[in-house]
């Protein structure tokens, strides 16, 4: 699948180049110079490249930044056989200096011309330097990080040059930035200039200020070392704010995930009081799903790929639901009042559904992609807020409160309630209790279904996908205080914001250490968790 | 339960009667009817993931050399079990292969604790284990051979490469908390330490197996590059737990011109999991990539996709090794006339078989063999693109000449030193005298 269409683009421009052989292309209308320098990325090794890369840079000329943006995107082909070097967009072949399309015809090969990382960071420093005039705002937007991220010398006058007709104020400053970094890092640059760069690195540079500040240190002249080092101890007085910030929407983010990996079980344990081992693996099932329905849509519809998420929600509730209603009728029905028995056949359910996952979808991870909503990241201050995250505390949010008032405010709610905590009295009050048991079960999986939907988009979806959640849902709901969905709330948020507490002190490991630890001796000081349910049907 | 402790009593001593009248009677049976190899791979647990595949290429080329008329005009009859990522398990499965199954020579393990639980079964029992991934070497025995890289053939020639082509001088170390990152990072951070890396210009981190959240190890790696220096990761982290890793690089906007992570577990299979285009530029360490332009490659990616029925299936790196390993074996045979193991452990050292990127692979007296290095870019179809590789072919080391305690053993497995563990200073058996 991965190979298919990537021949076929290949036998598309192995038809067109049949053309370019026999015609002359108009690569050489650019300047027989810029013609012949394209030309030779096409044979060239990857030390070679970088020298053709710096001597189209430096002919200044514009008409070379298509071939410099083809290269960096991975766009530029060369014709095995006669060498030519076009460029390839959907499909269509362009001439790489004059953009003119060529029409497909011929019958060789082409080969893409490979970049790495130290020539891509060379493509953008010099197509910063060639589109820094551009009309459209969002490429000089680029250019100008780029200029910021280059400090040559050489930019200088191009980037004052730029400063002066710029119009849009975040692209001005993007380049004052660059125009001041540049200058710190210049060794003949006047003192004067100097110090009047170091606020605005300070104040615009980003993430990158104490960085380049840093690098500054070492060369400044005495007199601006104070200023410098007053600069840098600002923004780590700033970092260390947004660094307690950071770790407490750390801790919200993976108490989050815990919340949306336990509260399934908080209906299933917490609620029903069943041990139930396959809880992991209805999230599994539910990542599944959403694996599936992604699927489909690339193959069907690509164009509702943004929208799998929300199909795949209601498909991987009614799914998991279904298969958790089949498990109480079919095994936890005959195992009420046993624990034990139920934990050991629930472990082996979820060893059977482990193993069939891995028999029908394979061994190996299956990708399920980010739709475009959920991909990238903002910064909000000193934040980095990652997209996907973010939507998956408010989807945590939104499942805690649906669960809740389903509980609390509907006739079904009511029931579970009245079977969970006296079972013969409910029945003598008419109501189904079976049918309330295999509805409550298939609720507390359809959830983890629907955990299984979010989870899919920060973990792997493979077989063993449950087996990493299902001791953190116990811990849990444990901690919070069975049979309590706030506590469960609680309970999430607390060792989530905990273990992101610990975590940049004590490492990863000993972070999940100490947790359990603390656990351990709080369970020990208080047996029925946080919020601890009160009442006759707790004695029981 | 005392019922059934007596019970397992008796069955283990009937078993052992058994065992000792089998063991009675002479190799005579060997003789007759098809050689047997095994294969102790996980296909289930969370191990299957990498070594299903193993499985698959053994099969496909057992089934290759017997459509060749097989070894020494015998069929070639693989014994396929399945050790669940379970260790101990792996541990008694290698003994029914040996004992009871009476198989010549195993090729299996992926984990260096699987490896290091057989162990003592292949030494006891005196048969052959060829071990097919890259490991943080450390060791030798008789009775292993280690087709995969030591850390001389991976992890040094990587790091070279970002000191001298990216010009990294702050290091970031990140790994899984096992054995094999563990000792990588050790020989690493002596190794940068020597040449000239000050102790605070290096990070160590490591995470537990499946680690899925890591927001704060990646905004420590983001606070930790931003430092004016050039950084780059160097990364140990193990297998499943690299998606998420690799996801949250990109969501923080880490690009791989900014900080390069070069992986030495990632390969095509892992890759094969999820959408590479965030993950261009970065880079892995490899004896072997499927994107190496060769003759051999190809037949053999052709062969491999026809056997598994599926042109989207890629190969790695374990499975040259096993490729390497398992013509190693059948040209050991062939010379030594016998699958006797003493016999092959002689005829094996020097056996030379092509490799699948055009060199040639040599068992060397320390039981590794000689490989090329090769540092590929991750490009967007999944693939790497080799962006370096060593000239001349690289001889695995057993024992790391960068740790104090183990720069002065050799392993040598021919006469007159036939030892794992000599030592060079004091000339005797039994490894170092300096303590860690």
């Amino acid at each position: 699948m991965r190979f298919r269409p990537l021949q076929l683009l290949m036998l598309a421009l192995a038809l067109a180049c049949g053309l370019l052989a026999t015609a002359p292309s108009r690569a050489q209308d650019g300047g027989a110079d810029i013609g012949a320098l394209v030309r030779a990325m096409g044979e060239a090794s990857l030390r070679e490249l970088q020298a053709i890369v710096s001597d189209l840079a430096a002919t200044g000329d514009p008409s070379v930044t298509p071939s410099l943006e083809a290269l960096a995107a991975g766009n530029l082909y060369v014709n095995d056989e006669t060498g030519a070097v076009v460029i390839m967009q959907r499909n269509r072949m362009y001439d790489p200096v004059s953009e003119e399309e060529i029409a497909p015809v011929g019958d060789t090969d082409l080969s893409r011309i490979r970049v790495n990382n130290s020539l891509r960071r060379d493509i953008g420093t010099a197509l910063g330097g060639l589109t820094l005039m551009s009309p459209n705002t969002a490429t000089r937007m680029s250019a100008a990080r780029s200029m910021l991220a280059a400090r040559s010398p050489d930019n200088l006058p191009l980037l004052e040059e730029a400063i002066a007709e710029e119009t849009d104020d975040a692209v001005r400053r993007m380049m004052n930035a660059a125009r001041a970094v540049t200058i710190l890092g210049m060794p003949d640059a006047s003192l004067e200039e100097k110090r009047a760069a170091i606020p605005v690195v300070a104040q615009s540079a980003g993430r990158e200020a104490a960085t380049i500040l840093n690098a500054a240190l070492s060369t400044a002249p005495e007199e601006l070392r104070p200023s410098i080092e007053a600069s840098i101890a600002g923004i780590e007085r700033d970092r260390a704010v947004w660094g307690a910030a950071q770790n407490v929407w750390f801790g919200i983010s993976l108490g989050s995930v815990l919340l949306l990996a336990a509260i399934g079980l908080a209906i299933t344990f917490g609620v029903m009081g069943v041990i139930n081992m396959a809880h992991g693996e209805m999230v599994m099932l539910g990542a599944y799903t959403t694996f599936v329905v992604q699927e489909v849509i690339r193959q069907s519809a690509p164009g509702l790929f943004d929208y799998s998420l929300a199909i795949a929600l209601p498909l991987a509730f009614l799914v998991t639901a279904l298969v958790g209603i089949c498990i109480e009728r079919g095994v936890i029905r005959l195992l009420y009042g046993r624990p034990l028995e139920t934990l050991l056949a629930t472990w082996g359910i979820s060893l059977i559904l482990q193993q069939a996952v891995r028999s029908i979808f394979g061994p190996t991870n299956k990708m399920v992609s980010n739709p475009s909503w959920m991909s990238g990241a903002f910064e909000l201050g000193g934040l980095t807020i990652t997209w996907s995250r973010l939507w998956i505390v408010v989807f945590a949010i939104v499942v805690f409160v649906a669960l809740l008032l389903v509980l609390k405010r509907t006739a079904l709610g009511l029931q579970m309630r009245a079977v969970t905590q006296n079972r013969r009295m409910a029945s003598a009050m008419g109501i189904r209790t079976p049918f309330v048991d295999a509805m409550t079960f298939g609720l507390g999986s359809g959830i983890a279904g629907l955990a299984g939907v979010a989870l899919s988009q920060i973990d792997n979806v493979s077989p063993n996908l449950g087996q990493g959640y299902i001791i953190d849902s116990f811990m849990v709901v444990v901690f919070g205080g069975v049979g309590n969905l706030w506590g469960t709330l609680v309970g999430a948020m607390t060792l989530g914001i905990a273990n992101k507490f610990l975590e940049p002190y004590a490492g990863a490991v000993l972070a999940k250490i100490l947790i359990l630890v603390l656990i351990i001796l709080f369970i020990q000081r208080r047996p029925r968790g946080l919020f601890a349910l009160k009442g006759r049907a707790v004695e029981q | 339960m005392t019922g059934v402790h007596r019970n397992l009593a008796r069955l283990g001593l009937g078993v052992a009667m058994t065992m000792g009248a089998l063991s009675a009677v002479p190799a005579f049976a060997q003789d007759e009817g098809p050689i047997k190899v095994g294969i102790l791979h996980s296909l289930s647990g969370t191990m299957a993931i990498s070594e299903t595949t193993l499985r698959d290429v053994m099969l496909m080329l057992i089934e290759q050399q017997n459509a060749k008329g097989g070894i020494l005009g015998r069929q070639i009859e693989p014994v396929v079990v399945d050790t669940a990522s379970d260790w101990p398990l792996a541990a008694e499965l290698a003994r029914r292969l040996i004992e009871v199954d009476e198989v010549d020579a195993v090729f299996g393990c992926w984990t260096s604790v699987c490896r290091k639980s057989v162990l003592p079964v292949f030494e006891e029992l005196n048969s052959l284990l060829f071990y097919p991934v890259q490991y943080e070497g450390e060791e030798s025995q008789r009775n292993v051979f280690y087709t995969g890289a030591s850390p001389n053939q991976q992890a040094i020639p990587a790091v070279d490469y970002l000191m001298d082509e990216e010009g990294v001088e702050r290091w970031v170390l990140a790994g899984t908390d096992y054995v094999y990152p563990q000792t990588t990072n050790l020989i690493l951070e002596q190794y940068l330490l020597d040449a000239g890396i000050a102790q605070e210009d290096i990070l160590i981190n490591y995470t537990p197996f499946g680690h899925s959240d890591w927001q704060t190890i990646v905004s420590d790696i983001v606070a930790f590059g931003s430092e004016g220096k050039k950084t780059a990761v160097v990364s140990t982290i193990n297998g499943d737990a690299n998606v998420p890793f690799y996801r949250e690089l990109a969501n923080q906007g880490v690009a791989a011109e900014d900080i390069p992570v070069v992986a030495f577990s990632v390969g095509e299979e892992e890759l094969s999991g999820f959408d590479t285009t965030p993950l261009v530029g970065h880079l892995a360490a490899w004896n072997y990539f499927m994107s190496v332009d060769t003759p051999e490659n190809a037949e053999f990616i052709e062969a491999w996709q026809s056997f598994i029925g599926s042109t989207d299936r890629v190969t790695n790196d374990p499975m040259e090794a096993h490729y390497i390993g398992f013509n190693m074996w059948v040209a050991a045979v062939e010379a030594a006339g016998t699958t006797d193991p003493d016999a092959v452990i002689d005829a094996i050292v020097g056996v030379e078989v092509p490799n699948l990127t055009g060199g040639v692979a040599t068992m060397l007296p320390n039981h590794h063999i000689t490989k090329p290095v090769l540092i590929g870019e991750i490009q967007d179809d999944g693939q790497f693109f080799v962006v370096w590789e060593t000239e001349d072919l690289v001889p695995g080391d057993a024992w790391s000449d960068f740790l104090p305690e183990s720069a002065v053993l050799e392993a040598d497995w021919t006469a007159p030193i036939n030892c794992g563990n000599y030592n060079t200073q004091t000339q005797t058996c039994g490894g170092s005298t300096v303590t860690p």
